[in-house]
């Protein structure tokens, strides 16, 4: 079926149930459609787009003044639609997505902790992303909360929140964190265990809230983007393209040719970098260190290119709105295709070496297995959808320029467990190689950066980037003078946290440490 | 097995006599750090890291210093688990409210004589994210810090040169 043809179906069924739905020009959400809903409807509206099999995307809200307005965005078949609605500022209270998309359970406590929307048959009302920095009366993202809040001195721990609990002879319960083994960011993880089994996994994260979507507020775009490429420092590439391509679209600017290859450049780089080091790291987590002093040492290689070319081992700030801040000669782009070369060939071998040792086989094979139905409903991204049968990729599935017509493979398996993630992060580097290769022979000439002319007050826009641990939504408004009004990032680890309680269960607690990593979720990313 | 041997053994030690490209004198540094820790930390220091609210950059470079290229291990340099067992903390982020009871509890379970080096912009003075409602910005407003490292990441030089001065410092202040 077409994209028009399911969508023409949906909306003919939306009018069958006598749900009102008004389709409204959004040139800045393009290629997203906008679809304007009653309050009343949102619930029985997210019930039919899942009878429609459509993926839940991202739920956010924004305080208008005398109303808030929510937004939840879908996709089917590569083609997105937003779905919008709005209540009132004394009475906000609405249908919750949760009983249809398990996906909408964090974004919307996350909601009802920044704006004050309350959601009326949500299974889980527990606070999410509020700790104690601020009351449960007041919400950051409305525009009478000021920036500066009203924490308590000091902030109390977060030690009164309702946990499951589990009993039962022999059932015992392990906390951890937030500051927890390892150089790593902090989140708690409460496990239920019988012997060696986890029973259950409850994350609670929130630890890394920052604030960002606050203080996004007034920026100008040169300085969104500084922030938005602190969203999560490894996909600060991703991150800030995201919402570059946000202010791009609401500002309806042409880009520049070379600018768009430079930014997929740095995007496959920043993916090639992070697979090395976690596949790395992955195999430290069960002793195979050989395994992690060779990817690090390709690591480390591979980011000093990114500097010696771009001029940051993360390339950090490169990405601005209306292009990028630097651009490549003859000499760096020779030097990429170089080492692209021996890389290939030192993971040929590096690959055997994993794929076939014994040891590595018994403790990554079936190991964290994430049944295909599951990924679906959790609506995984990236490699963890992927080595669960869960296909979508922005660039190959609802490509954006420059990738359209770059023919991009997209290794999809459905073993579901460690081993296959590592297998698809394996496969996902050989084909950003292509990818780096082909954009580099084919960079078009020309400049690398346009101005970004301020759009009117209200303009909004879209971005859609596949960064490497999957799709990542930027929402940007603007407000007056060229100021940002409203500024939405949606990390990929938002979907997929979820995930990791599940495909922990009853494996042994020691297997924990890969089972997470083989995850990775961005704590930065998802606490905001 | 005969492969990893073979990889290994073609590959030979990677281990930089520190950086060429970067830091002609970080040969030097690694040896000053090594005497120094020897002096005063008995061979080894002991380093909990703590990400107070960093956006996750720091912590990839942090990482990187374990890589073979910088082999932070060879100096006497290594990470652990607990506070308790740590002679410095590596602060990292702008402290989140939400980390900062954590962060307090972190530093107290420090055994004393303790080093305290906030990381990065952010742990030096909230970089990005300044002070807000979420946020207690630098890492001075939180707990007493001996001394920064700057930088968004440092890189991995920054960080083991930082390192270095602050042990220097600590020698040199009697502390
Ligand atoms: S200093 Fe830079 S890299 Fe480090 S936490 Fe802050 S924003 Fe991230």
């Amino acid at each position: 079926m077409t994209t028009n043809a399911w969508m023409t179906s949906f909306l003919g069924r939306l009018s069958l149930r006598e749900i009102n739905v008004q389709e409204e020009p959004a040139p800045g959400l393009a290629p997203a459609r906008l679809l304007k809903i009653g309050a009343g409807d949102w619930g029985h509206f997210a019930h039919e787009a899942r009878n429609q099999d459509c993926r839940w995307v991202a739920a956010w809200g924004e305080d208008n003044g005398e109303e808030l307005t929510v937004n939840a965005a879908f996709e089917k078949d590569g083609a997105y639609f937003i779905a919008r609605t709005q209540v009132k500022r004394a009475t906000p209270i609405l249908p919750s997505h949760t009983p249809y998309y398990v996906a909408a359970d964090r974004p919307e406590r996350h909601m009802q902790d920044m704006l004050g929307v309350v959601f009326t048959d949500h299974p889980d009302p527990r606070r999410w992303t509020r700790h104690r920095a601020w009351k449960d009366s007041e919400f950051p993202l409305r525009k009478d909360f000021p920036t500066a809040g009203h924490p308590p001195a000091p902030t109390p721990p977060n030690d009164n929140y309702r946990f499951l609990f589990a009993h039962g002879s022999g059932v015992y319960e392990i906390p951890v964190g937030p500051v927890h083994a390892g150089i790593i960011e902090p989140g708690h993880f409460r496990f239920q265990a019988v012997g060696e089994t986890v029973l259950n996994l409850e994350e609670r994260l929130g630890y890394v809230h920052k604030g960002i979507e606050k203080i996004a507020e007034g920026r100008d775009a040169a300085g969104l983007a500084r922030l938005a490429g602190r969203v999560s420092g490894d996909s600060t590439v991703a991150h800030a393209w995201a919402a570059c391509m946000a202010m791009e679209k609401a500002a309806a600017i042409e880009m520049p040719a070379r600018a768009l290859s430079l930014r997929a450049i740095m995007a496959e780089r920043e993916r090639v970098a992070n697979h090395l080091g976690d596949i790395g790291a992955i195999c430290n987590d069960v002793s195979f260190t050989f395994a992690f002093y060779q990817f690090g040492r390709l690591r480390e290689l591979w980011q000093r290119l990114s500097r010696e070319a771009f001029g940051h081992r993360f390339m950090m700030d490169v990405v601005v709105p209306g292009g990028v801040a630097a651009d490549i000669g003859d000499q760096a782009s020779a030097a990429m295709q170089k080492q692209i070369v021996s890389l290939r060939r030192e993971l040929a071998g590096l690959y055997n070496i994993v794929e076939d040792l014994p040891s590595l086989e018994d403790r990554l094979d079936t190991t964290g297995y994430l049944a295909p139905d599951a990924a679906k409903a959790f609506g995984a991204l990236g490699y963890v959808g992927r080595a669960s049968g869960v296909a979508f990729d922005v660039r190959k599935h609802a490509p954006y320029a420059p990738y359209q017509g770059m023919n991009l493979e997209v290794p999809v398996f459905t073993q579901g467990d460690v081993a296959t993630r590592v297998e698809v992060r394996m496969r996902e580097i050989l084909a950003s190689f292509t990818l780096i290769e082909k954009l580099l022979a084919d960079l078009p000439a020309g400049p690398v950066h346009v101005a970004l002319t301020s759009p009117a007050a209200g303009t909004e826009g879209l971005g859609l980037v596949e960064g490497f641990r999957g799709e990542i939504l930027a929402y940007v408004r603007f407000g007056d003078g060229g100021r940002i009004a409203r500024y939405f990032p949606r990390d990929p680890s938002w979907l997929t946290w979820p995930t990791l309680e599940k495909l922990v269960r009853d494996n042994i607690v020691p297997d924990f440490p890969v089972c997470n990593k083989s995850v990775n979720g961005s704590y930065s990313g998802h606490d905001l | 097995m005969l492969r990893i041997l073979n990889k290994i053994q073609r590959i030979g030690i990677v281990t930089e006599r520190l950086p060429k490209i970067e830091e002609p004198a970080l040969d030097e540094i690694g040896a000053q750090l090594k005497d120094r820790i020897g002096e005063l930390f008995g061979g080894s220091l002991a380093i909990r890291e703590v990400d107070a609210g960093s956006c996750n950059g720091c912590e990839l470079e942090i990482h990187a210093l374990n890589n073979p290229y910088y082999g932070i291990e060879r100096f006497g340099v290594h990470f652990v688990a607990s506070p308790r067992h740590a002679d410095m903390l590596l602060v990292t982020g702008p402290v989140s409210r939400h980390m900062e009871a954590a962060l307090r509890r972190t530093y107290d379970a420090t055994p004393e004589p303790k080093l305290v080096i906030a990381v990065g912009e952010c742990g030096a003075n909230g970089g990005e994210f300044g002070v807000s409602y979420a946020s207690c910005g630098a890492v001075s407003n939180v707990i007493p810090v001996d001394a920064v490292i700057r930088g968004c990441p440092p890189t991995p030089l920054d960080l083991m040169r930082g390192i270095l001065e602050a042990i220097g410092r600590r020698s040199s202040s009697g502390k």
